[in-house]
């Protein structure tokens, strides 16, 4: 699409680090699209991301990011469609250095991979850092930091885009600040008109989470169907330049875009909806229009914002140990009582065998589970399932927990059966603030 | 509408559609009425006190309402309401990305004028 269109489209091509990769490519081949965003970083995803970069210093990114790129680089080169991701996580480096290698056996040299660091602020943070949100500060914590990332903004991003890159990599950069930042470049806005940036802010918002918009995360059969869930497309923002946007997704695809699609996501993960914080703008939802403008097209508007925070967020991981669990399932007549009586089998074992109280977790699902500490319960269930988890800095208590679960098979109730048992590691994180001016984002561009 | 229909006891479900997202040991639920005319129930409804005191046990902080009168719609922030939160709950769903399912099953506060 040439520069002069007054619409800039703008999608996304992955909402969280495992989101789908085949209706990605159908966007950039069908999508005419400016820019591609591919979303992959949580806050948790940066430090597990951190443990693997300590385990290997060439990995710490993004783990399909391979398959990705190979995926997209060529339709995205075809149409002429940029990429912006923070799949480089733990290390941009590496991932820009990954892509270029990928863009080169795919013959597509001369791409202009750019790589966007220094979110990695564990240098600048002081030791007894207060929290952002809570009583207390790092050095409260026993447990090793596996790594610090500083939310970056879209003015860490629009060099890259001014540079010309075609792929624009990066750690922890800001969710809807990669949809903000080639608006911004575009439209000439400048980084100080607040309704502006709380406009594209909005866009990045509402399309961050991909399909999250588009149909998927909405569907409830008899109140909210969604046609063709299985072949959902992902989200399309149609940019007009000042800042309103027709949101949609291409024909063909699963999913629905409508009203009600649109305010489920336009408060997801917000607070105050006219006060939600970025490294750009406190951005200002409350005031937002929603009107259908086609089938699969809405319209949004009115957002705006006042000044950006003066601190950016930063994210500190650490390394929590290992999570295990285990479960067997008990079905047919007294199911619930036989799950029951291996709940406290194994709530006596573990505790008087095993001195193992802590962190511990006994669910039976089908009866209560998610809805345990609430109070809610199933009365009729016959078809019940022993959940353990149990979490601890030793490996051993996990494993013993296994064991004791699996030991149920021959000395617990009667018809047990469908033992599972898994141990993943664990990590925990807190946020504290860094002055906006202590943190320096480093552009660097390879050429494939 | 027969004598029974009426007495069946409806809930949020029925009305409103609602999703919940995290952060920290905070959970959000927003929650919007299908209909315009239900926004008086749905407000009547859920109150704070309403959501702290139908789950004491989960919900254990401040629980604020923002109100979104144009879209109909309702934005519930409960602190101390995760168990945790992502780092520390050891419930399957450490996100509480299913309390959105705890508010839309409360029953309706309903009047005798509501459903006429």
């Amino acid at each position: 699409m040439s520069d002069s269109s007054p619409v800039f489209r703008i999608g996304t091509g992955a909402g969280f680090s495992s989101d789908r990769l085949d209706p990605a490519v159908d966007l950039v081949e069908r999508g005419d699209l400016d820019v591609l965003v591919l979303e992959c970083l949580g806050e948790r995803t940066v430090a597990f991301s951190h443990r693997d970069r300590m385990a290997d210093t060439e990995r710490g990114y993004n783990a399909h990011l391979r398959r990705r790129m190979q995926a997209l680089l060529p339709a995205c080169s075809a149409a002429g469609t940029t990429i912006i991701t923070n799949m480089g996580a733990a290390n941009p480096r590496a991932a820009a250095a990954r892509t270029v290698e990928v863009a080169r056996q795919l013959g597509l040299n001369g791409l202009k991979i750019a790589c966007i660091e220094g979110d990695d602020v564990s240098a600048l943070v002081p030791a007894n850092q207060p929290f952002m949100d809570e009583p207390g500060s790092l050095s409260d914590v026993a447990m090793p930091v596996v790594g610090m990332n500083a939310y970056l903004g879209a003015d860490a991003i629009i060099p890259a885009l001014e540079a010309g890159a075609d792929v624009i990599i990066g750690g922890r950069l800001a969710d809807p600040s990669m949809y903000l930042a080639p608006l911004a470049h575009r439209f000439n806005w400048d980084a100080t008109d607040m309704p502006r940036m709380g406009a594209g802010t909005l866009v990045g918002h509402l399309l961050e989470c991909g399909m999250q918009v588009t149909g998927g995360y909405f569907a409830d059969p008899g109140v909210k169907d969604v046609p063709n869930l299985a072949n959902c497309g992902y989200p399309i923002a149609e940019v007009q330049s000042d800042g309103s946007a027709i949101i949609t997704k291409l024909d063909g695809t699963g999913g629905c875009v409508t009203p009600a699609t649109i305010k489920e996501q336009l408060l997801y993960e917000v607070h105050d909806p006219s006060r939600y914080l970025t490294p750009d703008v406190t951005a200002d939802f409350s005031r937002v229009q929603i009107g259908v403008a086609g089938a699969d097209r809405v319209k949004v508007s009115n957002a705006t914002g006042t000044t950006r925070p003066q601190t950016l967020k930063v994210t500190v991981g650490f390394d929590a140990g290992f999570q295990g669990e285990a479960g067997v399932s008990y079905a047919g007549p007294a199911a619930q009582e036989r799950g029951r009586l291996a709940t406290d089998i194994v709530r006596e074992r573990l505790s008087r065998v095993h001195g193992l109280t802590e962190d511990l977790r006994v669910d039976l699902i089908g009866v209560s589970s998610l809805f345990a500490t609430a109070g809610v319960r199933a009365a009729d269930a016959q078809d019940v399932r022993l959940h353990v988890a149990l979490r601890s800095c030793a490996k051993e208590d996990a494993e013993i927990m296994l064991w004791e679960i699996e030991s149920l098979l021959c000395c617990g109730p009667a018809g047990g059966g469908g033992f599972r048992g898994s141990i993943v590691p664990c990590v925990m994180t807190k946020s504290v603030l860094i002055e906006r001016e202590r943190v320096k984002p480093t552009l660097t561009v390879f050429v494939a | 509408m027969s004598a029974q229909q009426r007495n069946a006891r409806r809930i949020v479900r029925d009305i409103a559609h609602a999703r919940a997202g995290d952060k920290g040991n905070t959970s959000n639920v927003n929650v919007w009425a299908y209909d315009p005319k239900d926004f008086d129930l749905l407000k009547r409804t859920l109150t704070p006190e309403r959501i702290t005191h139908a789950f004491p046990n989960l919900i254990r902080g401040k629980v604020e309402r923002y109100v979104i009168e144009h879209l109909h719609g309702l934005n519930f922030v409960m602190q101390d309401a995760l168990e945790g939160g992502v780092n520390r709950s050891l419930n399957l769903d450490s996100h509480g990305k299913s309390w959105s399912y705890l508010i839309l099953g409360l029953e309706l506060e309903e009047r005798a004028d509501d459903r006429f």
